[in-house]
């Protein structure tokens, strides 16, 4: 992957996607080969150091969002910049700005529970960019998500994308990787099966339309 | 704040449940441990710090002034083994008379030329040491109140002298009831009355072995019988320090319950906290927090409750030892007991060590869960351990919410063995309290000596501004008391009882001397050994008067004080705790030679079977009018502050244990239920009632609570059987087998059911909770 770009990975149930993202964020280990990401070797790093380099390379999205039930949007979302140890006005502010773009400042003070799920995965994503991570990592974003809310947040990682971010998505949607990714990676199985660029992928889902 | 302290203070503020248990039982632990530790610590330390500023008398003996002079009973102080000693002093027993003219118990004087320094060194704690005749000290620990300027006359001697009190002094080792100058004495002493009284300090005398030989060592060169009487500073100590030890082995009970409960439930507590938030863990380790930071935050979330339990606990540890403290404040009289910091600082750190242990070995074994792994909780299967006791109970005739909850503890046995230890204890200290009250309920019962139908009291003395004021009225006469009973008709059988004071050679302080008319045996005397007296010259006496006269059972005792001595056998030894046990009971006849002044003579009557007390009365005080006295139903009723305080604080420690418990159970079924929240999502939305979810989830602790119960009553009743003989001993009291063999068939059967009772107390708010899930949302949870 180079820098700036988006990639989808797609496949069936089982065929290793979240596995794989699992490794790249340093939350499980390869039984064989290495993962290395922005120059560091992740599979060979112990629980601190993976949380270390979580907390200054990775941003990460997940399906049920994973955001503490018992801390408020604004403290759910400061928390990876304070464990990093950003002065704490610094934070509050960076988080402020992140929840404005976002559009969910209004429930900075709400605890998660009371969002809708698509204002839930907002305060994720905000969460994850908190640290501005070279790499944002989404596994089923839209996953938990109503059509409307999950095309907001493809609209989102898109945009994302645009001012540069570099971004892997793990989904089976193929729409979401037409909208948000320009590479796509299909694996089963545990094995790439397939890697090709967003105009294909655009192509093949219309052929797929077309044929039905 | 830290992204640390965030995450500490979320969780402790939004897990009340757990924060709740975790603050309760560590109150309980710590309360119960500074009461136990306070008084393990004052009932010890005044009486020492006295002896050894007064350097007390190790032993004080009285002996025999016809059978050894002055001069022998000196060189008594050269013998082997003494370090010091101080006397002969000249003693006698004399019965004093106030201004008022109100008679007063006899009291044993020594003549002593000052307080004296090397062997017990008398504190004067109000006016001076007397200087001339006519003067006298009085002990602060006398029966008499001691007043200066009071004037004390003794018509009972030649010339009726007469003393003014210039001084109140305290002798920690209670050498005596009063000082004069030893020229006072020969006023003091008739003809074949009076004593000399020596002191002495041993080089070793931490036993009553070492005290005894002692003994043997200084009057080892004197005839034989010169030696009338004796006081070992060990009696005096244990007799100071009975109220506060009382409570010891009893707290011990308590705090060790407590204290294996705090472990337990402290555990299973920070366990389910850990269990319950391992979801959270994952997202904290998948934000970055490393494992030593998860590790810190669950400690920290166990130990903010714990440390503002441990704060409530000191304080209500304190406040429960104050009405106690005040007790031997009393014994100890100007001095001030405090509770020592180093108590409440130990049990502060050790409790919070606990917590501290006990929260980081859960959170070690979280914190190092692989991150993917604690992610996957909730959205993976659980491993299908005691699928064959879900088979096994689909098999039996029962409902199938009753047969899945039974099953439930094969599926997580390891959260049903901790639950189980926590029950047990809450039933443990419910039968050992249960045993307790009876046990305390049979020595009342023995104390109140209440066995009779009807009693005829004396008459209450009037209470005026100054105290009792002298009765101008006749006395009415036992003997038409006597007549009136008789005439009764539905009189079964009768006594009457009547007490005088008396002193006991060695011993400073009176006994009281209880005397009988008739067969008093049936009245409610709880014997611990020997039998009731029957014959001439006979008496029985409680435990208490044996320890402080060094005497047992077949010994003989003389009576001094009661216008002549009296001597009587002793033959049974009887429960009886009043007055520190310096009682004896006798028959009236055997106080007639020495013409004792019986006061406060009762009546006491057991009416013929099948005949109503109530119409008996009224006919009996239809004819005792005439003599102005009056019968009423029942015994004499002797209730007693301590037995009062030992139920109160006993019942409360109990419903502390048993809420903890209970809380206990309510957080292992809580993490149960919310593990199963899909589970019971699915029954629900086949068709199971609300109803029957509460009883597939109270059913799941029947196992448990039927089995802590099985073991916790026999472990109860157990301590019950090592805790009351303790206590009995505390206070110098033998325990007959009718005060500890208190359970019967009927109280253990409910008794196990006990733990049942917890268990299902502990899983309703659970089982509530898990019937108003939605049935939606239990289907959509992670």
């Amino acid at each position: 992957m180079q820098p700036g770009e988006a990639v989808a990975i797609l496949g069936p149930s089982g065929s290793g996607k979240s596995t794989l993202l699992n490794l790249i964020a340093g939350l499980d280990r390869p039984d064989t080969g290495t993962v290395t990401v922005h120059g560091v070797r992740v599979d060979g790093l112990g629980e601190a150091g993976a949380a270390l380099y979580r907390r200054s390379k990775i941003g990460m999205v997940c399906q049920f969002f994973n955001l503490l039930d018992d801390l408020t949007v604004a403290d759910n979302v400061v928390l990876p910049a304070r464990l990093a140890g950003m002065a704490r006005r610094e934070a509050d502010r960076r988080a402020a700005e992140l929840l404005e773009n976002l559009g969910i400042d209004r429930h900075a003070r709400a605890y998660p529970g009371r969002l809708s799920g698509g204002e839930r995965q907002r305060v994720a994503v905000a969460r994850a960019l908190m640290n501005r991570p070279p790499l944002l990592l989404a596994d089923e974003p839209t996953g938990a998500l109503a059509t409307v809310a999950g095309q907001e947040v493809s609209r989102l990682l898109a945009e994302l994308n645009a001012d540069g971010q570099t971004i892997v998505v793990v989904t089976h949607d193929l729409a979401l990787a037409r909208s948000c990714t320009n590479r796509t990676v299909k694996i089963a199985d545990g094995r790439i099966i397939e890697d090709i660029g967003a105009r294909a992928v655009a192509w093949e889902t219309g052929a797929a339309q077309a044929a039905r | 704040m830290s992204a640390l302290g965030k995450v500490v203070r979320s969780g402790v503020g939004r897990r009340r449940v757990q924060t709740l248990v975790i603050g309760l039982i560590t109150m309980m632990a710590v309360a119960a441990s500074v009461l136990g530790g306070t008084l393990l610590v004052v009932s010890g330390a005044p009486f020492d710090d006295a002896f050894a500023q007064q350097r007390g008398a190790h032993l004080s003996v009285e002996y025999d002034a016809g059978k050894a002079s002055a001069e022998q009973l000196a060189k008594s102080a050269d013998a082997q083994g003494v370090s010091a000693a101080a006397g002969p002093y000249r003693t006698a027993t004399v019965s004093p008379r106030l201004d008022s003219g109100m008679p007063e118990w006899p009291m044993t004087v020594a003549g002593r030329d000052n307080p004296g320094k090397g062997v017990d060194g008398l504190t004067l704690t109000d006016g001076r040491w007397p200087t001339d005749p006519g003067e006298i000290v009085l002990s602060a620990d006398a029966s008499l109140f001691p007043a200066l300027r009071m004037r004390l006359t003794f018509p009972g001697l030649p010339g009726d002298p007469q003393l003014k009190v210039v001084g109140v002094a305290r002798s920690v080792t209670q050498t005596a009831d009063a000082w004069v100058v030893p020229a006072q004495m020969a006023a003091l002493t008739t003809p074949g009355n009076g004593g000399y009284q020596m002191l002495y300090r041993f080089t070793d005398a931490d036993t009553a072995a070492q005290i005894a030989a002692g003994r043997k060592a200084v009057t080892a060169n004197l005839p034989p019988g010169t030696a009338v009487g004796e006081q070992s500073w060990l009696t005096v100590k244990k007799t100071a320090e009975r109220d506060t030890a009382l409570y010891v082995p009893f707290l011990i009970a308590f705090g060790v319950l407590g204290l294996v409960m705090s472990v337990l439930i402290v555990g299973n507590v920070v366990a389910s906290a850990v269990g319950t938030g391992t979801r959270r863990i994952g997202i904290l380790k998948a934000v970055g927090f490393t494992p030593a930071q998860v590790v810190r935050a669950y400690v920290g979330q166990a130990l903010i409750p714990a440390a503002v339990g441990t704060a409530l606990g000191v304080l209500a540890g304190r406040l429960l030892a104050v009405p106690v403290l005040a007790e031997t404040e009393q014994v100890y009289g100007s001095s001030t007991l405090s509770i020592a910091p180093w108590v409440d600082l130990t049990v502060i750190a050790g409790v919070l060590a606990l917590v501290t242990v006990t929260a980081w070995a859960s959170a070690w074994r979280a914190g190092r869960l692989r991150t993917v792994d604690a992610l996957a909780v909730g959205r993976t299967a659980s491993a299908g351990r005691g699928r064959w006791a879900v088979r096994l109970a689909g098999r039996l005739p029962l409902p199938r919410p009753v047969a899945l909850g039974l099953a439930r503890p094969f599926a997580r046995p390891a959260r049903a063995l901790v639950m189980g230890p926590a029950v047990l204890s809450g039933t443990v200290a419910v039968t050992f309290t249960v045993g307790m009250g009876a046990s305390l309920g049979e020595v009342t019962k023995a104390r109140a000596h209440d066995a009779a139908d009807v009693t005829v009291a004396a008459p209450l003395p009037e209470i005026g501004p100054a105290g009792p004021v002298p009765d101008e009225r006749p006395a009415a006469d036992p003997a038409k008391i006597a007549a009136a009973i008789e005439a009764n008709s539905g009189t079964g059988k009768y006594y009457s009882a009547g007490t005088a004071r008396a002193t006991v050679s060695g011993v400073a302080g009176t006994t009281a001397v209880t005397a009988f008319t008739g067969d008093a045996s049936w009245g409610g005397y709880t014997m611990v050994s020997g039998r009731w007296f029957d014959q001439p010259g006979e008496a029985v006496v409680p435990t208490g008067f044996l320890a402080a006269t060094g005497t047992e059972i077949g010994d003989t005792v003389t009576l001094n004080g009661l216008g002549e001595p009296v001597t009587v056998r002793i033959v049974g030894e009887v429960l009886d705790p009043r007055y520190d046990g310096m009682q004896v009971f006798t028959d009236a006849a055997n106080l007639t030679a020495a013409h004792a002044d019986l006061t406060d003579i009762s009546h006491h009557i057991a009416v013929k079977s099948g005949t109503d007390v109530g119409g008996y009365v009224a006919a009996l005080n239809k004819n005792l009018a005439p003599l102005d006295v009056t019968a009423m139903a029942g015994g004499p009723d002797r209730g007693s502050d301590m037995v009062v305080t030992l139920n109160t604080l006993s019942a409360l420690l109990t419903l502390m244990l048993v809420a903890v418990a209970a809380l206990g159970v309510l957080g292992g079924v809580l993490l149960d239920t919310r593990e199963r929240v899909r589970e019971i999502g699915v029954h629900k939305a086949l068709g199971m009632t609300p109803r029957q979810t509460i009883t597939m989830v109270l059913t799941s602790v029947v196992l448990t609570g039927l089995a802590a119960g099985a073991v916790a009553v026999p472990l109860g009743v157990s301590l019950h059987g090592w805790v009351l003989p303790a206590m009995g001993d505390s206070a110098g009291l033998h325990l007959p087998d009718s005060v500890i063999a208190v359970y019967d068939l009927a109280q253990l059967l409910p008794l196990t059911l006990g733990g049942l009772l917890i268990a299902t107390l502990g899983a309703l708010l659970p089982a509530g909770w898990a019937a108003r899930a939605k049935t939606a949302t239990a289907l959509r949870t992670e």
